[in-house]
């Protein structure tokens, strides 16, 4: 009889193998591995901080003195190429396709889980099937298309695109965040007589806010890391920061210190959105199948 | 997933109240539907449009420096396509890009969930720490690869050659060209070093997820940790291991970044999206590219067509649920 308490006291404790006791072992080969797999980031910050002549030797100068000349070189001290239009552009690029997402992805999604229209899988499907197809095939007629309608080189019709390519996901990941709102909430509201707009508004977004929030967060990602639509449809007004970086090079020779500094300075937007949505990445990404 | 819906099937009666009734739910049907309409029409013209554009051109003479040889062209686009070499071996470089990618982060990602599955101190950062790779601006990633890390002359991996070979008295380290001499695999490790974490991610969350109980019975019936991982870990782990490989492989086959920035499809690394670009933003072959663009949709279908089936055989289970 005690025999039998005590185990199931202990249970839930094992309920994950090995993980009752910590391997020194395992800790030691974890570490190793994560800070191998983090020292191409750690290398291009520490990179950043260095001078030119730091930069570029063999072997390494790991511990050269620190300096920001390369981020005051890559903010257009002396080469005069000036970074802010494209970050600015990128910025809004990103944002903007993000909230059309969400205003688009949010009453979709609630009819395709809370109240579901018929055939509702069969919309899901089509969504993601159009996820499939590969951009570069569209990107022909829509060069073509932006360049008869004058649309090239307008930040508005790269943002059109961006909501096009994050949509069918961001329907996909709003619509597993909104199967997790309680149904007696939703019944709740339904018999105070509230429409589409304030179901949404007060009783859906609240509680589904983590969920939202994770789906604007990876399509600000996807949306700023995009480079092919962005090399294809602008140039010189509206180019991205993607498409900056690539012609970064090619302008400047080769500054590795610079380059690392605007590498850094890209991809922070980047790191803190990720690092922003990191509990609900996996589920985000994997469009909800896992949770 | 047991939502009833009352407002569905009217019965099929004749005449008075029948028909407003009829009238009524299709009303219902329609406020249903609403809310879909918006997202779905974008979707539509945003994405089918533009694809049935590529479609038509691709049966045209088209080449925006020649604009008066505009005509019908029949089958002639796809017939250049898969007689020219150079697209033809593009379509290998994209099969075997994506294969080995998908395959090798997937086994990284799972080496390294099997890890971080176990306690040990710091385990959150590591997690947090693994997590880098894939947030950083993939241009970015791939010209920190170019130029700080492969560079024959003061990347970082021959950089740490000649400090290791220095330690120990040597003048001449071994020192590797893998940009010069290796491209396409160049290529794939800076891919595999971007993708690991996002395999990680999914088969960590799958390994979270095993049966508790099952493990615990087989580990009472004497299975040692080799048995548990074949027979119960591994199986739980399938849908993970095909969920994670075809969401990467959606995203590498389509993989323009890495090629355009690493090797600008030089020394035989093209893969097809970059092909497909350099054919109509280059050499402005209009006609061409779109026809080796719908060769590019046919080999993603095949892809999709798993992709699809996998997630949807998830889809029902957790519908089921």
């Amino acid at each position: 009889m005690s025999v039998a308490t005590k185990q199931l006291r202990l249970s839930p404790k094992r309920r994950l193998k090995n993980s009752g006791r910590r391997n020194p072992l395992v800790g030691l080969i974890a570490w190793i591995t994560a800070l191998l797999f983090v020292s191409p980031v750690l290398w291009m910050m520490i990179t950043s901080f260095h001078s030119e002549a730091d930069a570029a030797t063999n072997p390494p100068s790991f511990f050269a003195p620190l300096t920001l000349d390369a981020y005051a070189q890559f903010f257009g001290a002396a080469s005069g190429a000036n970074p802010w239009p494209p970050l600015i552009n990128s910025a809004m690029a990103s944002v903007f396709s993000t909230i059309l997402v969400l205003l688009l992805a949010m009453p979709a999604a609630y009819a395709l889980s809370i109240k579901p229209i018929k055939k509702w899988t069969d919309v899901l499907f089509f969504l993601l099937s159009t996820k499939m197809l590969p951009i570069v095939a569209a990107a022909l007629p829509l060069y073509i298309f932006a360049n008869f309608s004058g649309m090239l080189d307008n930040i508005w019709f790269l943002i059109i695109m961006y909501t096009s390519m994050n949509l069918p996901i961001a329907v996909w990941m709003m619509r597993s965040f909104l199967a997790e709102v309680p149904v007696e909430m939703l019944e709740a509201a339904q018999l105070d007589g509230a429409g589409l707009i304030r179901t949404l508004s007060q009783v859906v977004a609240p509680v589904a806010t983590p969920g939202i929030a994770a789906t604007g967060l990876i399509c600000f990602i996807f949306s700023w890391n995009e480079l092919l639509l962005a090399r294809v449809l602008t140039g010189v007004v509206s180019g991205t920061a993607p498409v900056f970086l690539t012609g970064f090079v090619s302008s400047q020779g080769l500054f590795l210190a610079q380059l690392c500094a605007a590498s850094v300075v890209v991809s922070l937007p980047v790191l803190i959105a990720g690092f922003a949505a990191q509990d609900k990445l996996v589920q985000g990404l994997s469009l909800g199948a896992v949770k | 997933m047991s939502y009833v819906s009352t407002a569905m099937k009217p019965k099929p009666t004749l005449g008075g109240p029948g028909t407003d009734q009829r009238k009524k739910s299709r009303a219902a049907a329609w406020a249903r539907r609403a809310p879909l309409l918006p997202a779905l029409i974008f979707v539509i013209i945003t994405t089918q449009l533009p694809f049935a554009v590529t479609l038509v051109i691709s049966f045209f003479n088209w080449n925006s420096l020649r604009p008066n040889d505009r005509g019908f062209a029949g089958l002639s686009n796809y017939i250049q396509v898969f007689a020219d070499p150079g697209l033809r071996h593009a379509v290998w470089v994209t099969i075997l890009l994506t294969a080995s990618v998908v395959l090798i982060s997937l086994v990284t990602g799972l080496l390294i969930a099997l890890l971080l599955n176990q306690k040990f101190f710091g385990r959150g950062l590591v997690r947090t720490l693994l997590i880098a790779p894939f947030l950083v601006v993939p241009v970015a990633a791939a010209l920190i690869w170019k130029h700080a890390i492969l560079n024959p002359v003061y990347g970082l991996i021959n950089g740490i050659l000649t400090g290791i070979w220095e330690l120990f008295g040597s003048q001449n380290p071994p020192q590797m060209d893998l940009l010069t001499d290796q491209p396409l695999a160049a290529i794939i490790a800076s891919l595999v070093w971007q993708w690991t974490p996002f395999m990680m991610l999914i088969l960590l969350a799958g390994l979270q997820s095993r049966p508790a109980d099952a493990i615990e019975a087989a580990q009472m019936d004497g299975a040692n940790a080799w048995h548990v991982f074949r027979y119960i870990t591994l199986p739980h782990l399938r849908q993970y291991l095909e969920l994670g490989g075809l969401l990467g492989a959606i995203y590498i086959v389509q993989n323009f970044d890495a090629v355009f920035t690493l090797t600008s499809g030089g020394l035989g690394t093209s893969n097809l999206p970059y092909a497909v670009y350099k054919t109509f933003y280059i050499a402005n072959e209009y006609g061409v590219a779109s026809a080796a663009g719908v060769v590019t949709v046919a080999g993603s279908l095949i892809v999709a067509t798993f992709a699809l089936r996998t997630v949807f055989s998830i889809f029902k289970k957790e519908a089921a649920r």
